[in-house]
Protein backbone atom coordinates (compact mmCIF):
# COMPACT_ATOMS: atom_id res chain seq x y z
CA UNK A 1 0.00 0.00 0.00
CA UNK A 2 1.32 3.39 -0.92
CA UNK A 3 0.79 5.99 1.78
CA UNK A 4 -0.76 9.27 0.72
CA UNK A 5 -1.47 10.96 4.05
CA UNK A 6 1.58 11.75 6.15
CA UNK A 7 2.05 13.22 9.58
CA UNK A 8 3.85 16.43 8.63
CA UNK A 9 3.85 20.08 9.51
CA UNK A 10 0.76 21.58 7.95
CA UNK A 11 -1.32 18.40 7.72
CA UNK A 12 -4.98 18.97 8.52
CA UNK A 13 -6.43 16.31 10.79
CA UNK A 14 -9.77 15.53 12.39
CA UNK A 15 -10.04 14.81 16.09
CA UNK A 16 -12.02 11.62 16.54
CA UNK A 17 -11.78 11.01 20.29
CA UNK A 18 -11.93 13.03 23.45
CA UNK A 19 -12.95 16.49 24.45
CA UNK A 20 -12.29 18.10 21.04
CA UNK A 21 -14.19 15.46 19.10
CA UNK A 22 -15.13 16.48 15.60
CA UNK A 23 -12.79 19.47 15.34
CA UNK A 24 -10.38 20.08 12.53
CA UNK A 25 -6.83 20.81 13.64
CA UNK A 26 -3.53 21.51 11.92
CA UNK A 27 -0.34 19.68 12.91
CA UNK A 28 2.24 22.39 13.60
CA UNK A 29 5.06 20.30 15.08
CA UNK A 30 5.93 16.74 15.99
CA UNK A 31 6.82 15.91 19.61
CA UNK A 32 7.72 12.28 19.08
CA UNK A 33 6.43 9.09 17.50
CA UNK A 34 3.04 9.30 19.17
CA UNK A 35 2.33 12.94 19.89
CA UNK A 36 2.05 16.08 17.82
CA UNK A 37 1.54 19.73 18.54
CA UNK A 38 -1.76 20.85 17.06
CA UNK A 39 -3.27 24.25 16.55
CA UNK A 40 -6.30 25.92 15.02
CA UNK A 41 -7.63 29.47 15.18
CA UNK A 42 -10.24 28.69 17.81
CA UNK A 43 -8.31 26.31 20.11
CA UNK A 44 -5.30 26.72 22.37
CA UNK A 45 -2.15 25.24 20.86
CA UNK A 46 -1.48 21.95 22.63
CA UNK A 47 -0.15 18.49 22.20
CA UNK A 48 -2.33 15.61 21.16
CA UNK A 49 -1.78 11.91 20.76
CA UNK A 50 -1.89 10.69 17.17
CA UNK A 51 -4.33 8.02 18.30
CA UNK A 52 -6.92 10.75 18.66
CA UNK A 53 -6.37 12.13 15.19
CA UNK A 54 -7.40 11.03 11.76
CA UNK A 55 -5.40 12.55 8.93
CA UNK A 56 -7.20 14.19 6.02
CA UNK A 57 -6.08 14.76 2.46
CA UNK A 58 -5.45 18.44 3.06
CA UNK A 59 -2.12 20.10 3.81
CA UNK A 60 -1.28 23.76 4.16
CA UNK A 61 2.04 25.56 3.81
CA UNK A 62 3.17 26.82 7.17
CA UNK A 63 6.51 27.21 8.91
CA UNK A 64 7.18 25.12 12.01
CA UNK A 65 4.99 26.37 14.91
CA UNK A 66 3.54 29.44 13.22
CA UNK A 67 1.92 32.35 15.01
CA UNK A 68 -1.86 32.21 15.29
CA UNK A 69 -2.21 34.99 12.71
CA UNK A 70 0.05 33.22 10.19
CA UNK A 71 -1.87 30.02 10.70
CA UNK A 72 -5.21 31.72 10.15
CA UNK A 73 -3.92 33.38 6.97
CA UNK A 74 -2.53 30.12 5.62
CA UNK A 75 -5.85 28.39 6.29
CA UNK A 76 -7.67 31.17 4.48
CA UNK A 77 -5.28 31.04 1.53
CA UNK A 78 -5.73 27.28 1.17
CA UNK A 79 -9.48 27.66 1.74
CA UNK A 80 -9.49 24.59 3.96
CA UNK A 81 -12.91 25.30 5.45
CA UNK A 82 -14.71 25.24 2.11
CA UNK A 83 -12.65 22.38 0.75
CA UNK A 84 -13.47 20.34 3.85
CA UNK A 85 -17.18 21.09 3.73
CA UNK A 86 -17.36 20.17 0.05
CA UNK A 87 -15.35 16.98 0.38
CA UNK A 88 -17.33 13.76 0.69
CA UNK A 89 -15.99 13.13 4.22
CA UNK A 90 -16.86 16.64 5.36
CA UNK A 91 -20.30 16.49 3.84
CA UNK A 92 -21.02 13.19 5.56
CA UNK A 93 -20.14 14.69 8.92
CA UNK A 94 -22.37 17.70 8.31
CA UNK A 95 -25.28 15.43 7.41
CA UNK A 96 -24.64 13.29 10.51
CA UNK A 97 -24.72 16.39 12.72
CA UNK A 98 -27.87 17.64 11.06
CA UNK A 99 -29.63 14.30 11.51
CA UNK A 100 -28.61 14.08 15.16
CA UNK A 101 -30.04 17.54 15.79
CA UNK A 102 -33.51 16.83 14.35
CA UNK A 103 -36.47 17.14 16.64
CA UNK A 104 -39.61 15.01 16.37
CA UNK A 105 -41.38 17.41 14.02
CA UNK A 106 -38.35 17.49 11.75
CA UNK A 107 -38.26 13.72 11.68
CA UNK A 108 -41.93 13.72 10.73
CA UNK A 109 -41.21 16.11 7.88
CA UNK A 110 -38.33 13.90 6.75
CA UNK A 111 -40.65 10.89 6.76
CA UNK A 112 -43.19 12.69 4.56
CA UNK A 113 -40.48 13.84 2.20
CA UNK A 114 -39.09 10.30 1.88
CA UNK A 115 -42.55 8.89 1.13
CA UNK A 116 -43.09 11.56 -1.50
CA UNK A 117 -39.71 10.87 -3.12
CA UNK A 118 -40.32 7.13 -3.11
CA UNK A 119 -43.71 7.67 -4.75
CA UNK A 120 -42.21 9.75 -7.55
CA UNK A 121 -39.45 7.16 -8.11
CA UNK A 122 -42.00 4.33 -8.26
CA UNK A 123 -44.14 6.21 -10.75
CA UNK A 124 -41.16 6.69 -13.05
CA UNK A 125 -40.20 3.06 -12.63
CA UNK A 126 -43.74 1.95 -13.50
CA UNK A 127 -43.65 4.13 -16.63
CA UNK A 128 -40.34 2.61 -17.71
CA UNK A 129 -41.59 -0.89 -17.08
CA UNK A 130 -44.74 -0.26 -19.11
CA UNK A 131 -42.79 1.20 -22.02
CA UNK A 132 -40.32 -1.70 -22.12
CA UNK A 133 -42.90 -4.45 -21.57
CA UNK B 1 -1.39 20.99 29.72
CA UNK B 2 -2.78 17.84 31.18
CA UNK B 3 -3.00 16.39 34.63
CA UNK B 4 0.48 15.75 35.98
CA UNK B 5 1.21 13.31 38.73
CA UNK B 6 4.44 15.05 39.64
CA UNK B 7 4.48 18.76 40.27
CA UNK B 8 7.59 20.90 40.46
CA UNK B 9 8.00 22.86 43.67
CA UNK B 10 10.51 25.41 44.88
CA UNK B 11 11.15 24.97 48.59
CA UNK B 12 13.14 27.52 50.53
CA UNK B 13 14.18 26.77 54.07
CA UNK B 14 16.82 27.21 56.70
CA UNK B 15 17.77 26.07 60.15
CA UNK B 16 16.10 27.95 62.96
CA UNK B 17 18.17 30.85 64.26
CA UNK B 18 19.93 30.02 67.53
CA UNK B 19 21.96 31.99 70.01
CA UNK B 20 25.23 30.90 68.33
CA UNK B 21 24.06 31.43 64.75
CA UNK B 22 21.61 34.25 64.36
CA UNK B 23 21.45 34.20 60.57
CA UNK B 24 21.70 30.65 59.24
CA UNK B 25 22.22 30.14 55.53
CA UNK B 26 19.04 29.88 53.50
CA UNK B 27 18.75 26.98 51.11
CA UNK B 28 16.51 26.69 48.06
CA UNK B 29 15.62 23.47 46.31
CA UNK B 30 13.64 22.67 43.24
CA UNK B 31 12.12 19.25 43.45
CA UNK B 32 9.32 17.06 42.17
CA UNK B 33 6.60 15.65 44.37
CA UNK B 34 2.97 14.73 44.07
CA UNK B 35 1.87 17.41 46.54
CA UNK B 36 3.22 20.17 48.77
CA UNK B 37 3.40 18.07 51.90
CA UNK B 38 5.60 15.53 50.19
CA UNK B 39 7.67 18.30 48.67
CA UNK B 40 8.50 19.70 52.10
CA UNK B 41 9.35 16.25 53.36
CA UNK B 42 11.69 15.65 50.43
CA UNK B 43 13.27 19.02 51.04
CA UNK B 44 14.24 18.05 54.56
CA UNK B 45 15.50 14.67 53.37
CA UNK B 46 17.92 16.26 50.94
CA UNK B 47 18.88 19.11 53.22
CA UNK B 48 19.80 16.69 56.00
CA UNK B 49 22.38 15.24 53.61
CA UNK B 50 23.91 18.66 53.00
CA UNK B 51 23.69 20.36 56.37
CA UNK B 52 23.17 19.21 59.95
CA UNK B 53 19.55 20.30 60.23
CA UNK B 54 16.26 18.51 60.75
CA UNK B 55 12.66 19.51 60.27
CA UNK B 56 12.36 19.94 64.04
CA UNK B 57 15.12 22.55 64.18
CA UNK B 58 14.49 24.17 60.83
CA UNK B 59 11.81 26.11 59.08
CA UNK B 60 10.42 26.19 55.55
CA UNK B 61 10.30 29.79 54.49
CA UNK B 62 8.47 29.40 51.17
CA UNK B 63 7.05 26.71 49.00
CA UNK B 64 5.81 27.61 45.54
CA UNK B 65 4.73 25.50 42.64
CA UNK B 66 6.68 26.11 39.45
CA UNK B 67 4.70 26.04 36.24
CA UNK B 68 5.93 25.74 32.69
CA UNK B 69 6.70 29.08 31.15
CA UNK B 70 5.88 28.13 27.55
CA UNK B 71 3.78 24.97 27.44
CA UNK B 72 2.99 25.39 23.76
CA UNK B 73 6.51 24.85 22.40
CA UNK B 74 8.34 21.55 22.15
CA UNK B 75 11.60 21.23 24.05
CA UNK B 76 14.23 18.57 24.55
CA UNK B 77 14.69 17.82 28.24
CA UNK B 78 17.74 16.12 29.71
CA UNK B 79 17.24 14.52 33.11
CA UNK B 80 20.11 13.36 35.29
CA UNK B 81 18.96 10.91 37.89
CA UNK B 82 20.21 8.59 40.58
CA UNK B 83 18.24 5.42 41.13
CA UNK B 84 18.37 2.37 43.29
CA UNK B 85 18.33 -0.95 41.51
CA UNK B 86 18.22 -4.35 43.10
CA UNK B 87 21.98 -4.43 43.35
CA UNK B 88 23.01 -0.84 44.07
CA UNK B 89 22.78 2.82 43.15
CA UNK B 90 23.39 4.04 39.62
CA UNK B 91 23.40 7.34 37.80
CA UNK B 92 21.62 7.86 34.55
CA UNK B 93 21.11 10.53 31.95
CA UNK B 94 17.89 10.40 29.93
CA UNK B 95 16.46 12.63 27.24
CA UNK B 96 12.82 13.36 26.52
CA UNK B 97 10.95 15.47 24.05
CA UNK B 98 7.92 17.17 25.53
CA UNK B 99 6.17 20.49 25.81
CA UNK B 100 6.52 20.77 29.59
CA UNK B 101 9.17 19.76 32.11
CA UNK B 102 6.53 18.11 34.29
CA UNK B 103 5.51 16.02 31.30
CA UNK B 104 9.11 14.98 30.68
CA UNK B 105 9.59 14.06 34.35
CA UNK B 106 6.43 11.98 34.26
CA UNK B 107 7.70 10.25 31.12
CA UNK B 108 10.94 9.56 32.95
CA UNK B 109 9.21 7.98 35.95
CA UNK B 110 7.07 5.82 33.70
CA UNK B 111 10.04 4.76 31.59
CA UNK B 112 12.19 3.89 34.62
CA UNK B 113 9.35 1.83 36.00
CA UNK B 114 8.84 -0.06 32.78
CA UNK B 115 12.40 -0.47 31.55
CA UNK B 116 14.23 -0.94 34.85
CA UNK B 117 11.46 -1.82 37.31
CA UNK B 118 12.42 1.14 39.47
CA UNK B 119 9.55 2.57 41.48
CA UNK B 120 9.33 6.28 42.04
CA UNK B 121 10.53 6.40 45.67
CA UNK B 122 13.83 4.93 44.51
CA UNK B 123 14.50 7.68 41.98
CA UNK B 124 16.24 10.95 42.83
CA UNK B 125 16.34 13.64 40.21
CA UNK B 126 19.76 15.24 40.30
CA UNK B 127 19.31 17.82 37.61
CA UNK B 128 17.04 18.71 34.72
CA UNK B 129 17.80 20.99 31.83
CA UNK B 130 16.38 22.11 28.53
CA UNK B 131 18.84 20.90 25.93
CA UNK B 132 19.23 22.71 22.61
CA UNK B 133 18.86 20.39 19.65
CA UNK B 134 22.57 20.43 18.78
CA UNK B 135 23.60 19.04 22.15
CA UNK B 136 21.19 16.15 22.35
CA UNK B 137 22.87 12.82 22.76
CA UNK B 138 20.19 10.23 22.21
CA UNK B 139 19.28 9.11 18.70
CA UNK B 140 15.72 8.68 19.82
CA UNK B 141 15.29 12.42 20.39
CA UNK B 142 17.62 13.45 17.56
CA UNK B 143 15.50 11.67 14.96
CA UNK B 144 12.74 14.25 15.50
CA UNK B 145 15.04 17.20 14.91
CA UNK B 146 13.92 17.59 11.33
CA UNK B 147 12.09 20.67 10.18
CA UNK B 148 10.61 18.71 7.26
CA UNK B 149 9.65 15.68 9.29
CA UNK B 150 7.20 13.43 7.55
CA UNK B 151 6.03 9.93 8.31
CA UNK B 152 2.89 7.92 7.56
CA UNK B 153 0.67 6.32 10.15
CA UNK B 154 0.83 2.66 9.35
CA UNK B 155 -1.98 0.98 11.28
CA UNK B 156 -4.98 3.01 12.37
CA UNK B 157 -6.61 2.02 15.61
CA UNK B 158 -10.37 2.06 14.95
CA UNK B 159 -12.15 2.95 18.13
CA UNK B 160 -15.57 4.43 19.01
CA UNK B 161 -15.62 8.11 19.92
CA UNK B 162 -16.60 7.42 23.53
CA UNK B 163 -16.09 4.38 25.75
CA UNK B 164 -19.84 4.14 26.17
CA UNK B 165 -20.19 3.04 22.53
CA UNK B 166 -17.70 0.21 22.92
CA UNK B 167 -19.01 -3.25 21.92
CA UNK B 168 -17.39 -6.65 22.26
CA UNK B 169 -18.41 -7.92 18.84
CA UNK B 170 -18.39 -6.12 15.52
CA UNK B 171 -20.33 -6.97 12.38
CA UNK B 172 -17.40 -6.52 10.01
CA UNK B 173 -13.62 -6.32 10.06
CA UNK B 174 -12.25 -2.83 10.61
CA UNK B 175 -10.35 -1.00 7.90
CA UNK B 176 -7.00 -0.14 9.48
CA UNK B 177 -5.52 1.73 6.51
CA UNK B 178 -5.15 5.34 7.58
Amino acid sequence: MVFKRYVEIGRVALVNYGKDYGKLVVIVDVVDQNRVLVDYPDIVRGQMNLKRLQLTDFKIEIPRVPKKKTLAEALEAADIKNKWENSSWGRKLIVQKRRAALNDFDRFKVMLARIKRAAVVRQELAKLRKSSA
Amino acid sequence: MGIFRFHQYQVVGRALPTSTEGHPKIFRMKLWATNEVRAKSKFWYFLRKLKKVKKSNGQVLAINEIFEKKPTTIKNFGIWLRYQSRTGYHNMYKEYRDTTLNGAVEQMYNEMASRHRVRHPCIQIIKTATIPSKLCKRENTKQFHDSKIKFPLVCRKVRPPTRRLKTTFKASRPNIFM
